[in-house]
C-alpha cells in the first residue's frame, strides 16, 4: 500500500498541535494532522485558558513571553474570546507580599508590566474579596481565552492552508525508530514525512522513552454573575501549589469568563488517575475559594469538571527533536501552561525543522536532557 | 393566600401557588437569554430552568419549583431593565 | 447532617409513593425525596384549586411511618449516599438500598417560535395551571400526541383556559385503532370516556401538527398543518407534549447501565436497565416507573410496589405482582405504536431556529458534528442551566448526535451546597495527609 507523503505529520489536535500545524501550514509546508477525538477535546478543553506569566523559572518566562507576544495577534479574534482582564495575584498578610517587588522585577526584566497594589488599592479592585487581605501584584496585560475554540480556529485555518486533517483516526505506529519516516494510523492508512508529536498526556503510548506523568485538576463553572468579579485572581502561594511536588494540593484560582461566569480553580493531584469528579477535591478546592471571596458561597454551580496536565519531571516541556530517531520531533508537556505558551512553542518547533535560529534558546526544552 | 411582590408590583395568589403563578400576573417575560430574547416556562416542572428569576436578592431561581411565600421580593430580567433604564 | 435510612426512594409520584408503602409495610426505615414541595409527583401534582383523584389521594393517605423529604434536590451521589441540596442548605442521606423513581419528562421539540413566551410543554402547562398559573379566559390550544393531550385539556379546561383545540399528529385511523384496543383495559376506556365528556365541544383534529408560533415579545399565532393544508390560529398558550422520556440523569452518575436499543433500533432516549425485581446494573440500586422506559401510570405503580417489597427483602412479595407488570407494559407498548411521531415533526426545525436555549445556539450551529462534545466545546451547545435535559434530548431525537453523560451537580446548585455536607471519613483521611 503506497503512503501519502507530507513535510510535516502532527499527531494530536490539542491546543499545541493545532499550533504547529497552523505555523508549519502557513509557511507553505505540505501538513497532515491525525486526532482520534475532538479537535481541543483532551487537556485543551478542560483548560482555564488564563494567559499568564510564571516568573519563577527564566526558561519558562522567555517562552511565556515570546508565546504571548503571538497570542496579541489573535487579540479581537471572535473564536479565542480574548478578555483581557489582567491578573491580581492576592497576598494574604505582609509576609507572602515580601516576594512582591522581586517577582515585579522578573517580570519588568522580561517586559510584563507588573504594579504591587496595596490593601485599599485591592478591595477598589476587587470588592468581593474576603476582608482582611492585605494586598498584591497586578498583572494588567494578561487575558483569557476559550481554549478548544481556539483549537478549533486553527486546525481550520491550518486546513484552509492545506493541511489534511485525519480526523476519528490514531498513529499506531511509527516507523522512524527503524530509520523509516512512516506513520501507520489505526484505520490502516500509511503516512510519511517528518513527525511532530503533540499528544500530550499520551505521550509514552509513541514516545515511553520521555518520562510523562498525569497531573490531574479539578475546574468548576458558575451561572452568569456579571460584574462580581473583574480581575483573574490567584494566590500568591500558588507557584506552591502548581510547582510543589505534594501529591494533592489547592489554591485559589478564579477567572471571570466574558460571558460572567466564573471559573473556579484549582487542584493539583498525582496519584489520581481517573477521570471522575471527585467530591472531596471539589469541596476543598471550594472552601480555599471561600476563604478568599466569601460571597462565592452563594453563588449556583453549573458544572465540574477534570482534566489532565501533561507533566515533565522538570516541568518544562520537550521542545525539539527525539533522540536517536529519524525526522521525529516532540512538542508536549507543557503541563499547566499549555495554552499560554503553545504558539511561541510552535514558533519554536518551526524554526527547529526548518534549520533557522528560533528567536529563544531552545536548550531548555531540549528532549535529550532526559535520555542518558 | 400569600402576597409577594413581582418586580415592585403587589401580587396575590392562592396558598400552593408556584412563583411562577405569581409572575405569570404580572409580565409573561421572565428571563432574557444570552442574545436578549424574552423567556418564560417552557417545562413547568424544573428541567428547562428557563423560569429562572431572582428571588430575595439571590439570581438564577427557578420560579415553577419555588412555592410563593409572603413578602418575597421577586425581580425579573425585564423587571430589572426597565428599573436601570434612563 | 446525615440522614440514614434503610430504603430511600428518588422521586414522589406514583412509582415512588407505591415504593414508598411497600418498603415500609416491612418495617424498613424509609426516606422519600422530591424537588417538589408536595408529594405527587408530576401526574399528580397537587392542585391548589380541586381535590386529587381519589387514587392519588389513596397513596398519599396510605403512608404511614415514612419520611417525607419534600424540596430536597439530588446533587451528587458517593457510594451508599446522596447528596441533596434544600432550600435551607445541603445534606448527605444515606442508604442501605436507593431506589429511583425519578420519572419521566415531556420531550420538547424544537420549531420556529418555540422559545416564544406563552409555548410550553402540554404536562407542563397542565402543572403550571395546577399551581395556580392564571389561564382562566386564555385562549389555548393543546397540540401533540397520545391521551395525555386529553388530560392535560381536561386540567386546563377546569381551571377555565379557553380551549381551542386539541391538535393531534397522529392520523385518524391510528387513534381509533388505540381507542379499540382500549376495550381490553376496561378501566382505561372508562377513563378515557370520561375525559372526552370533559371535553365536550372542544375540536379534536387529527393527523394534524403546529409548524411554527408567531409573536413579538410573546405567543400570538400558530400555524397548523393537516392534509388540506396550512391554518393560522390566533391564541395566547400553545401546550405542546410530544411524548415522554425516562429521567436517566441520576441512574446514570450512579454507574447504572442504560439501555439504548439495539443496533437495527435504536432508541433516542435510554432507559435504565432492570432484571425481573426492578434491581439496575449497580448493587443495591433499583429502578420504577418511567425511568426503566415510559409505561405508564398503572405500570410506574405496580412496578413501584415490586421495587418497594424486593428493597426490603420482601422477595416472596415483590414477585407475586410480576404478572401485572407484563401486563401493563403491554399497554405502553400499544401506545407507542399507535401514536409513533411522523416524521414532519422532525424537520421543523429551520436552520436559524434556536437549539439550545440556554446559550441560543442555532441549528445551523451545529451542522458537522456528530457527538455532543465536540459540539458542546465548539458552540457552547448543552453547557446552560438545563445541562442539556432539553437541547440533548432533542437533538438525540433529531437523530443529529446522542446525549453526553452526566457529571455532579446534577442539576445546578449552590457552591455552599457543595461544600456544606458532613465530610466522610475518607475526606478526613486525605484532609489529614496534605
Amino acid at each position: 500500500m503506497s503512503s501519502r507523503c507530507y513535510d510535516l505529520i502532527v499527531i494530536g489536535a490539542g491546543i499545541i498541535g493545532t499550533s504547529c500545524a497552523d505555523a508549519a501550514a502557513a509557511e507553505g509546508l505540505r501538513v497532515a494532522i491525525v486526532e482520534p477525538g475532538p479537535i481541543g477535546g483532551g487537556s485543551t478543553a478542560a483548560a482555564m485558558g488564563h494567559l499568564v506569566a510564571m516568573d519563577d523559572d527564566p526558561a519558562e518566562l522567555a517562552l511565556t513571553r515570546y508565546s504571548l507576544h503571538e497570542w496579541e495577534l489573535f487579540a479581537s479574534l471572535p473564536e479565542a474570546e480574548f478578555s483581557r482582564c489582567g491578573t491580581l495575584w492576592v497576598a494574604r498578610n505582609e509576609a507572602e507580599a515580601r516576594v512582591i517587588p522581586a517577582r515585579i522585577a522578573r517580570l519588568g526584566a522580561a517586559k510584563v508590566e507588573a504594579h504591587a497594589i496595596d490593601t485599599q488599592n485591592l478591595y477598589e479592585l476587587e470588592p468581593a474579596l474576603a476582608p482582611g487581605l492585605y494586598g498584591g501584584l497586578l498583572v494588567p496585560r494578561e487575558a483569557v481565552v476559550y481554549p478548544p475554540r481556539m483549537a478549533l480556529y486553527l486546525a481550520q485555518r491550518a486546513q484552509s492552508n492545506g493541511a489534511t486533517l485525519y480526523a476519528g483516526r490514531s498513529a499506531s505506529k511509527l516507523g522512524h525508530a527503524a530509520g523509516t519516516d512512516q506513520v501507520l494510523l489505526d484505520d490502516g492508512t500509511q503516512l510519511s514525512g517528518p513527525t511532530l508529536v503533540a499528544t500530550g498526556c499520551a505521550l509514552p503510548t509513541l514516545l515511553p522513552q520521555l518520562p510523562m506523568r498525569a497531573r490531574k485538576g479539578h475546574l468548576l463553572i458558575t451561572e452568569r454573575y456579571p460584574g462580581v468579579l473583574h480581575h483573574q485572581l490567584l494566590e500568591l502561594g500558588y507557584a506552591d501549589s502548581a510547582h510543589g511536588d505534594a501529591d494533592s494540593s489547592v489554591a485559589f484560582n478564579v477567572q471571570p469568563r466574558p460571558t460572567g461566569q466564573i471559573l473556579i480553580g484549582s487542584s493539583r493531584e498525582f496519584s489520581a488517575t481517573d477521570s471522575a469528579v471527585s467530591p472531596a477535591m471539589v469541596r476543598r478546592m471550594l472552601e480555599r475559594a471561600f476563604d478568599f471571596m466569601p460571597s462565592l458561597r452563594q453563588l449556583q454551580a453549573l458544572r465540574t469538571w477534570t482534566g489532565f496536565r501533561p507533566t515533565t519531571p522538570d516541568g518544562r516541556p520537550y521542545l525539539g527533536a527525539v533522540p536517536g530517531q529519524n525526522k521525529l520531533w516532540v512538542a508536549a508537556g507543557h503541563e499547566g501552561l499549555g495554552v499560554t505558551t503553545a504558539l511561541g512553542s510552535a514558533r519554536l518547533m518551526l524554526d527547529l525543522l526548518l534549520g533557522r535560529t528560533p528567536a529563544i534558546d531552545p536548550a531548555p526544552y531540549a528532549p535529550s536532557r532526559v535520555i542518558a | 393566600m400569600s402576597v409577594l411582590y413581582v418586580n415592585g408590583q403587589r401580587v396575590e395568589v392562592p396558598a400552593g401557588a408556584s412563583v411562577a403563578a405569581a409572575i405569570a400576573q404580572v409580565t409573561a417575560d421572565f428571563r432574557r437569554s444570552v442574545s436578549g430574547e424574552s423567556r418564560a416556562p417552557l417545562c413547568g416542572m424544573g428541567i428547562c430552568f428557563e423560569c429562572r428569576v431572582s428571588i430575595d436578592g439571590v439570581a438564577h431561581r427557578r420560579s415553577c419549583m419555588t412555592p410563593a411565600e409572603d413578602g418575597m421580593q421577586v425581580q425579573t430580567d425585564s423587571g430589572r431593565l426597565d428599573r436601570h433604564a434612563p | 447532617m446525615t440522614l440514614r435510612f434503610d430504603v430511600l426512594i428518588v422521586g414522589a409520584g406514583p412509582a415512588g409513593l407505591a415504593a414508598a408503602q411497600a418498603a415500609a409495610s416491612h418495617g424498613a426505615r424509609v426516606g422519600l425525596l422530591d424537588a417538589q414541595a408536595r408529594l405527587g409527583g408530576q401526574v399528580w401534582r397537587h392542585d391548589v384549586r380541586h381535590p386529587a383523584p381519589g387514587a392519588a389521594r389513596d397513596a398519599i393517605n396510605a403512608l404511614k411511618q415514612v419520611t417525607f423529604l419534600g424540596q430536597h434536590q439530588v446533587i451528587a451521589a458517593e457510594p451508599q449516599r446522596l447528596l441533596v441540596e434544600t432550600p435551607q442548605g445541603a445534606e448527605h442521606l444515606s442508604y442501605a438500598t436507593l431506589i429511583l423513581a425519578t420519572g419521566a419528562r415531556e420531550l420538547l421539540l424544537p420549531f420556529p417560535g418555540w422559545t416564544l413566551p406563552g409555548v410550553t410543554g402540554a404536562g407542563g402547562l397542565q402543572a403550571l395551571v395546577k399551581q395556580a398559573w392564571p389561564i382562566a379566559g386564555k385562549r389555548v390550544v393543546v397540540a401533540g400526541t397520545g391521551p395525555l393531550l386529553l388530560a392535560a385539556a381536561a386540567t386546563l379546561r377546569k381551571h377555565g383556559a379557553h380551549l381551542l383545540g386539541i391538535v393531534e399528529q397522529a392520523p385518524q385511523s391510528a387513534v381509533h385503532a388505540f381507542a379499540r384496543q382500549l376495550l381490553h383495559w376496561p378501566a382505561r376506556a372508562v377513563q378515557a370516556v370520561g375525559l372526552r365528556a370533559r371535553l365536550a365541544g372542544v375540536p379534536y383534529r387529527f393527523g394534524s401538527i403546529v409548524r411554527h408560533a408567531y409573536g413579538e415579545q410573546q405567543l400570538g399565532a400558530i400555524e397548523i398543518e393537516d392534509a388540506h393544508g396550512k391554518q393560522r390560529l390566533d391564541c395566547d398558550h400553545l401546550a405542546l407534549g410530544y411524548g415522554l422520556l425516562p429521567n436517566t440523569e441520576l441512574a446514570q452518575l450512579l454507574g447504572c447501565a442504560l439501555d439504548y436499543g439495539t443496533p437495527e433500533q435504536a432508541s433516542a432516549h435510554p432507559h435504565v436497565i432492570v432484571d425481573r425485581l426492578l434491581r439496575t446494573s449497580v448493587a443495591d440500586v433499583y429502578a420504577a416507573g418511567e425511568a426503566c422506559g415510559i409505561g405508564g401510570l398503572a405500570a410506574a405503580r405496580i412496578e413501584g410496589a415490586i421495587a418497594g417489597h424486593a428493597a426490603a427483602g420482601a422477595e416472596a412479595a415483590a414477585s407475586a405482582l410480576l404478572p401485572r407488570r407484563a401486563k401493563e407494559r403491554r399497554f405502553a407498548s400499544l401506545l407507542a405504536k399507535h401514536f409513533a411521531l411522523d416524521p414532519r415533526l422532525h424537520q421543523l426545525a429551520t436552520p436559524q431556529t434556536i437549539i439550545c436555549r440556554c446559550e441560543d445556539v442555532t441549528l445551523s450551529a451545529l451542522d458537522g458534528f456528530t457527538d455532543a462534545r465536540a459540539a458542546k466545546l465548539a458552540t457552547r451547545c448543552g453547557m446552560g442551566a438545563c445541562q442539556g435535559r432539553i437541547c440533548g434530548s432533542a437533538l438525540a431525537e433529531l437523530g443529529r448526535f446522542p446525549r453526553s453523560g452526566s457529571r455532579p451537580p446534577l442539576f445546578p446548585a449552590r457552591l455552599s451546597s457543595l461544600v456544606q455536607a458532613t465530610p466522610s471519613l475518607s475526606d478526613e483521611i486525605s484532609r489529614s495527609s496534605t
